[in-house]
C-alpha cells in the first residue's frame, strides 16, 4: 500500500566515505518488491556506487518508468529528487533533465518491459544522444505486475511458470547499443554484486550514456526449471571474461592488477578503468570484436557479463550541442533575453 | 499574339478593396513571387493578406496563393475574388469558377483555353508568358522559375504597383547573386513590358499608396511563437517535424543562433540553449517535461497527431505537477486529416488530454502578435500553475504572413517561476511537502533536484499523498484530485482576458476564438440591423466573464472552425448555459473562416424562411 519506511535499527559504526556518509545516508524507504527480488540487490547496488563515488546524495536525479524495477527509486537515495515517470518514457524524461542541469547525476532505473518493448524507441535514441546518465536496465525476461507475460528480452524456447515456450527472438540491449552507436556497455547480474557495483560506479563516472543491463531474476515469475533467467541458470551459464576495476578519481585501487594484460581506459571526470580479458585480443573500445564476441557467446547459450565496451571519445549531447559549463535552467535571464532594443531591430526586416 | 477583350461586365472600380488569386504548381518557386506581390502592396500602407494553400507535397500538385487587399482592414480571407491568375492548366476549370462576376482571369495563352470553360461574365487576358521566357531564357528550370517572376510583373501592372519597388526587393533578395538578379530583373520587366502593352492597365479595382505602414508589421505566427519562447527564456526545446508546426522550431533554432550564443571563458563560443529534434512526440514532450521538472523553461511545438501521441506524458505532467508549454498548430483532423489544410479541432483533445480526470490551460492567440504574447504568457502559467499550458494556434497563423502592430517588449519583464523555492527557502522549512501547503492559487511548494538534502521526494504518475508518496487511501487520492481541480479553476483569472464588446440593444452575442476574429469582426460590422455583442475567448479555464456574457443575451452564436462544435460543447460544459442559447456556426472544409460564410448562417438562423 503506501510507502514504509525503513527502520532505523543501529548496526556497527558504519564506514564513512570522502563526504563522511554512510551507506545509510544513501538508503531510502523500506522495498515492497517480493522478498528475493532480484531488484533490490539492484536498488543495494546503486547506493553502494554511489556511496562509493561519494556522490552527495542530493545531486542525484533518479528517474524510472513503470514496472516493478522501475518502483527502485523509492528504495535507495531518499536525498533526491526523483521522477517515477510514465512507461517506456523514461529515456526521454532523463534526457530533458540532464539538458536542463547537467550537474545532475542522473540515474535511471528500468525493466526489459519498460527499456526494451514499450520504451525500446526513446531508449535507442536517448543512446544515440549520447545524454550522460547512468542507465539500468533491471533484466528479467518478464513482466512482473501483470503476472508473468514475456517481455522482450526472454529467449527463444524459455519457458513460463505455467511451461509454455517463448517463440520470439529476444531484443539483447547490449548488441542494439553497440548497433546504435553506445558509448558504455556492461552487463551483470544481479547475484553478483562484486561484479556490479565497480560497473555502475564506472557507468557512474562515464562521460555519456552508460547503459548496464543486469540480468535480475523474478523469483515469483521466472525463476523456476525451464527458463534462461533464473538464478540457477544465470549461474550455470555466466560467462565472466571480461573483468574491469574502476579506479575513481581519488580513491583506491579496489583489487589487484594483472601487469600486462590491462587495459586501462581513462573515464570523463579522471577515473580510469583497468580491463582484464581472458579472450585473447579483446578490446572494449572495438566495436566489432565487442559484437562478435556477444554474438559467439549468446551462440554457445552462455551470458557475457561485465563492462564489456567503453568509448570515452565520442562527445555527449551537452558537448555536442555546445552548451556553456553553467546549468541551462538558472542562467541569469539577462543573459536569456534579447531585450526590447533588439526586437525592434528584429523587426525592421518586417516592416 | 495576345487576345485582348475589352471587358463586358461594368468594371468596379474598387481602388485598395479587392481580392486576387494566383494558382500556380506547386515546387516551382511560386512562393517567392507571391511574397513580392504581398511585401509591395503591405510597404503601399495598404492592409493587405496573403493565404498560402498549398497541398501536403513536394512537388507538382495545385497551389494557391490568396491576396486581400482592403483599406478598411477586412483581411480575413474572403471566397470571391476580383483577379484570378491562372497559371496552372490542371485546374482551370475550378479557378474560372471562383472569379467574381465581372471579374479577370489572367492565363498563359502559349497554349490555348478550351473555349468552352469562358464565362461570359468574366475577362480573360492571355499573357505568352511560358513563350516569352522561353525565348529569354536558356535552361528548363530558369525558364519555369522566371515565369513566376514574369506574373508577378504583370500583375503588378494590372495592379498599379510601382515596378521600382519590386525591383527593390529583388536586390534586397539576390544582391550577392548578380547572374540570378539579372534574370529576376529581366523576367520581371518581361512580365510587366507585356501587361502595359497589351492590357489597359491598371484594372478598375488596383492599389493606391496609403502612406508608410507605421508601426506595423508582416509577421507569421510560428515565426511569433519562436520570438516568444526566446523572450521568455526558454533554454531547451524538443520537437518532432509536422506539418504545420515545423517552422515554430525551425525558427526557434536560428533565432537561438542569433541571439543565444556569448564566448564562454574559454573563448568558445557557447550556446545557451538546447534543442533535440526527438524520435517521436513522446519523446518530445518526455524531454520538456524532463527539462521543467529540472527547472528549465521549455516547451515543444506540434499538430493534432502529434498531439494524439502526447495524451500520457500531459497527464503525467497535470498530475505530477511539472510545468511544460505545448505549442499545438492545429490543422484539419481527424487522423491524418488534411495537413496542409486549417481547422480549431483539437480543443477536445487538448482541454482534457489524457485519460482520467485531467484539465489543462489552454490559450487561443487569434494573430501573430498574440501568438508571441500568449506564448510568454504560456511560460508563466505553466510554472505558476506547475501544469501544462497549450497555446492553441492554427495553420491560418501559423503559416501565414500577418500584418499586425509591431511587437513590443518591456525590459522589466521577469519571468514567473511560481513557488519554486530556492535552496534557502527550502533550507528554512519546517517540512517540505510537494503537494502540501496550498496557496491561495492552490499551487504548491515545488524544488528541482541537484540542490538540498532537503528537498528529497520522489514524484510520481502513480496516486500519491502530500508529501508525493505513493497512496491508494481514497482521502489522501482524493485531497491531491481536489486541489488540482481547484488550481484549474483558479487559473482563469490569470490568462489572458477575453475580449468583451457589449453593445446596447444587442439582439443577440457571437462568440468565437482564434484565427476566426477576423472575419468575424468584418460580418458584425456588415451585420443588417442593431449591432450584435462579441466575445472573443482568449483561454480556457473561462474566467466568470465568459458566462456572463452568455447571461446577458438571449442567445449567442458560436462561431468556430470544427464540425462537432467544440467550443460550444466546452461552453455548454463550463458555464451551465442551455444548449438552446448556444447556436453553432461551423466552417469545417480547411480553409480559413469568411465573413459572409458567418454572416450567411446567422442570418438563415435570425430570419427563417
Amino acid at each position: 500500500m503506501t510507502s514504509i519506511a525503513k527502520p532505523q535499527i543501529p548496526l556497527l559504526p558504519l564506514e564513512r566515505n570522502q563526504l563522511g556518509l554512510t551507506i545509510r545516508d544513501y538508503s531510502g524507504s523500506m522495498s515492497t518488491l517480493c522478498a528475493g527480488c532480484g531488484h533490490d540487490s539492484v536498488t543495494a547496488a546503486i547506493q553502494e556506487a554511489l556511496w562509493g563515488l561519494s556522490i552527495p546524495p542530493y545531486q542525484v536525479a533518479k528517474l524510472s518508468g513503470i514496472g516493478c524495477s522501475s518502483k527502485t527509486p523509492q528504495y535507495f537515495d531518499a536525498a533526491a529528487v526523483g521522477f517515477n515517470s510514465v512507461h517506456g518514457r523514461m529515456a526521454a524524461v532523463a534526457s530533458g533533465a540532464a539538458a536542463a542541469n547537467r550537474g545532475l547525476v542522473v540515474v535511471g532505473v528500468s525493466g526489459d518491459g519498460d527499456s526494451l518493448s514499450i520504451g525500446l524507441g526513446n531508449l535507442a535514441h536517448a543512446i544515440r544522444r549520447n545524454v550522460r546518465m547512468l542507465y539500468v536496465i533491471a533484466n528479467n525476461g518478464v513482466y512482473g505486475l501483470t503476472k508473468g507475460q514475456f517481455s522482450a528480452s526472454a529467449d527463444i524456447g524459455s519457458r513460463s511458470r505455467k511451461g509454455e515456450p517463448n517463440l520470439l527472438p529476444p531484443v539483447d540491449p547490449m548488441l542494439l547499443g553497440l548497433s546504435l552507436g553506445a558509448t558504455f556497455l556492461a552487463r551483470g547480474f544481479s547475484g553478483d554484486k562484486a561484479q556490479l557495483v565497480p560497473i555502475l560506479k564506472a557507468g557512474l563516472s562515464h562521460g555519456g550514456f552508460a547503459l548496464v543491463d543486469v540480468i535480475s531474476p523474478c523469483v515469483q515469475f521466472n525463476d523456476h526449471e525451464g527458463s534462461t533467467k533464473s538464478f540457477r541458470y544465470v549461474r550455470e551459464h555466466e560467462l565472466q571474461d571480461i573483468e574491469a576495476d574502476i579506479i575513481p578519481v581519488r580513491g583506491q585501487i579496489h583489487s589487484e592488477q594483472t601487469p600486462g594484460a590491462v587495459t586501462e581506459v581513462e573515464l570523463h571526470d579522471g577515473s580510469r578503468v583497468l580491463f582484464r580479458a581472458v579472450p585473447e585480443g579483446y578490446d572494449p573500445r572495438d566495436r566489432v570484436r565487442v559484437g562478435s564476441y556477444l554474438v559467439e557467446s549468446a551462440r554457445r547459450g552462455e551470458i557475457a557479463t561485465g563492462l564489456l565496451y567503453l568509448d570515452e571519445e565520442t562527445p555527449d549531447m551537452h558537448q555536442l550541442s555546445e552548451t556553456p559549463e553553467e546549468r541551462l535552467w538558472d542562467l541569469p535571464f539577462e543573459r536569456l533575453c534579447p531585450g526590447s532594443a533588439e526586437l525592434a531591430r528584429f523587426q525592421a526586416r518586417l516592416r | 499574339m495576345a487576345e485582348v477583350q475589352l471587358p463586358e461586365a461594368p468594371s468596379r472600380a474598387r481602388v485598395n478593396e479587392f481580392a486576387i488569386k494566383l494558382a500556380n504548381v506547386n515546387g516551382t518557386g511560386s512562393a517567392s513571387t507571391n511574397n513580392l506581390l504581398m511585401q509591395t502592396i503591405f510597404r503601399m500602407g495598404v492592409p493587405v493578406s496573403g493565404k498560402n494553400l498549398f497541398p501536403s507535397n513536394i512537388q507538382g500538385l495545385p497551389t494557391w496563393y490568396e491576396v486581400r487587399v482592403s483599406q478598411s482592414g477586412h483581411t480575413a480571407r474572403t471566397a470571391s475574388f476580383d483577379l484570378m491568375v491562372a497559371m496552372n492548366g490542371q485546374t482551370y476549370q475550378q479557378d474560372i469558377e471562383e472569379v467574381a462576376s465581372g471579374g479577370y482571369l489572367v492565363y498563359d495563352d502559349s497554349w490555348p483555353l478550351n473555349p468552352e470553360m469562358r464565362r461570359p461574365d468574366i475577362t480573360f487576358l492571355g499573357a505568352p508568358l511560358a513563350q516569352l521566357c522561353a525565348q529569354r531564357f536558356t535552361t528548363v528550370k530558369e525558364r519555369i522559375l522566371m515565369k513566376n517572376v514574369a506574373t508577378a510583373g504583370l500583375v503588378a501592372a494590372l495592379l498599379a504597383l510601382p515596378l521600382e519597388e519590386l525591383s527593390k526587393q529583388l536586390v534586397a533578395a539576390y544582391s550577392r547573386r548578380p547572374q540570378l538578379l539579372e534574370d529576376n530583373q529581366a523576367a520581371l520587366e518581361l512580365g510587366y513590358r507585356y501587361a502595359l502593352d497589351n492590357f489597359s492597365c491598371p484594372l478598375p479595382f488596383h492599389v493606391e499608396q496609403m502612406g508608410a505602414p507605421d508601426g506595423r508589421i508582416l509577421i507569421d505566427g510560428n515565426t511569433a511563437v519562436a520570438l516568444g519562447a526566446v523572450f521568455a527564456g526558454a533554454t531547451v526545446g524538443a520537437w518532432y517535424p509536422i506539418t504545420p508546426a515545423t517552422s515554430v522550431m525551425e525558427n526557434f533554432v536560428r533565432l537561438c543562433a542569433q541571439y543565444r550564443r556569448h564566448p564562454g571563458p574559454d573563448g568558445r563560443e557557447a550556446h545557451d540553449y538546447l534543442i533535440l529534434q526527438a524520435e517521436d512526440e513522446l519523446a518530445a514532450l518526455g524531454i520538456v517535461v524532463g527539462a521543467s521538472w529540472a527547472g528549465a523553461r521549455a516547451f515543444t511545438s506540434t499538430s493534432g497527431p502529434g498531439l494524439s501521441l502526447m495524451q500520457e506524458l500531459l497527464g503525467l505532467a497535470y498530475y505530477t505537477e511539472v510545468p511544460a508549454v505545448l505549442v499545438d498548430v492545429q490543422r484539419a483532423g481527424p487522423s491524418t486529416g488534411m495537413p496542409t489544410r486549417v481547422q480549431q479541432a483539437d480543443l477536445f483533445s487538448a482541454a482534457f488530454a489524457s485519460h482520467g480526470d485531467t484539465r489543462h490551460i489552454l490559450l487561443f492567440p487569434s494573430d501573430p502578435r498574440e501568438c508571441f504574447l500568449h506564448t510568454v504568457q504560456a511560460f508563466d502559467l505553466a510554472e505558476r500553475f506547475q501544469t501544462p499550458v497549450l497555446v492553441m494556434s492554427d495553420l491560418d497563423i501559423g503559416m501565414n504572413d500577418w500584418e499586425v502592430p509591431e511587437l513590443t517588449w518591456d525590459d522589466s519583464y521577469r519571468p514567473d517561476r511560481g513557488r519554486l523555492l530556492g535552496t534557502e527557502e527550502l533550507e528554512r522549512l519546517e517540512h517540505f511537502w510537494r503537494y502540501g501547503d496550498p496557496d491561495l492559487q492552490w499551487t504548491t511548494p515545488r524544488a528541482v533536484p541537484g540542490e538540498t538534502p532537503r528537498a528529497g521526494h520522489l514524484v510520481r504518475g502513480s496516486g500519491h499523498d502530500l508529501r508525493a508518496l505513493y497512496t491508494e487511501r481514497p482521502d489522501e487520492y482524493q485531497e491531491v484530485v481536489d486541489r488540482l481541480l481547484r488550481k484549474h479553476q483558479a487559473a482563469a483569472t490569470h490568462l489572458p482576458p477575453p475580449v468583451v464588446e457589449l453593445r446596447e440593444g444587442a439582439p443577440f452575442g457571437v462568440i468565437s476564438m482564434g484565427s476566426c476574429d477576423l472575419a468575424v469582426r468584418e460580418a458584425l460590422e456588415e451585420f443588417p440591423g442593431p449591432a450584435p455583442s462579441y466575445l472573443r475567448i482568449t483561454g480556457y479555464p473561462f474566467p466568470p466573464a465568459v458566462a456572463e456574457f452568455i447571461e446577458a443575451h438571449t442567445h449567442c452564436y458560436v462561431v468556430e472552425q470544427n464540425r462537432d462544435a467544440q467550443l460550444r460543447s466546452l461552453l455548454l460544459i463550463e458555464t451551465g448555459a442551455g444548449g438552446e442559447r448556444l447556436r453553432p456556426v461551423l466552417s469545417y472544409g480547411g480553409l480559413p473562416i469568411t465573413a459572409s460564410f458567418i454572416r450567411d448562417r446567422i442570418l438563415e438562423q435570425e430570419s427563417p424562411q
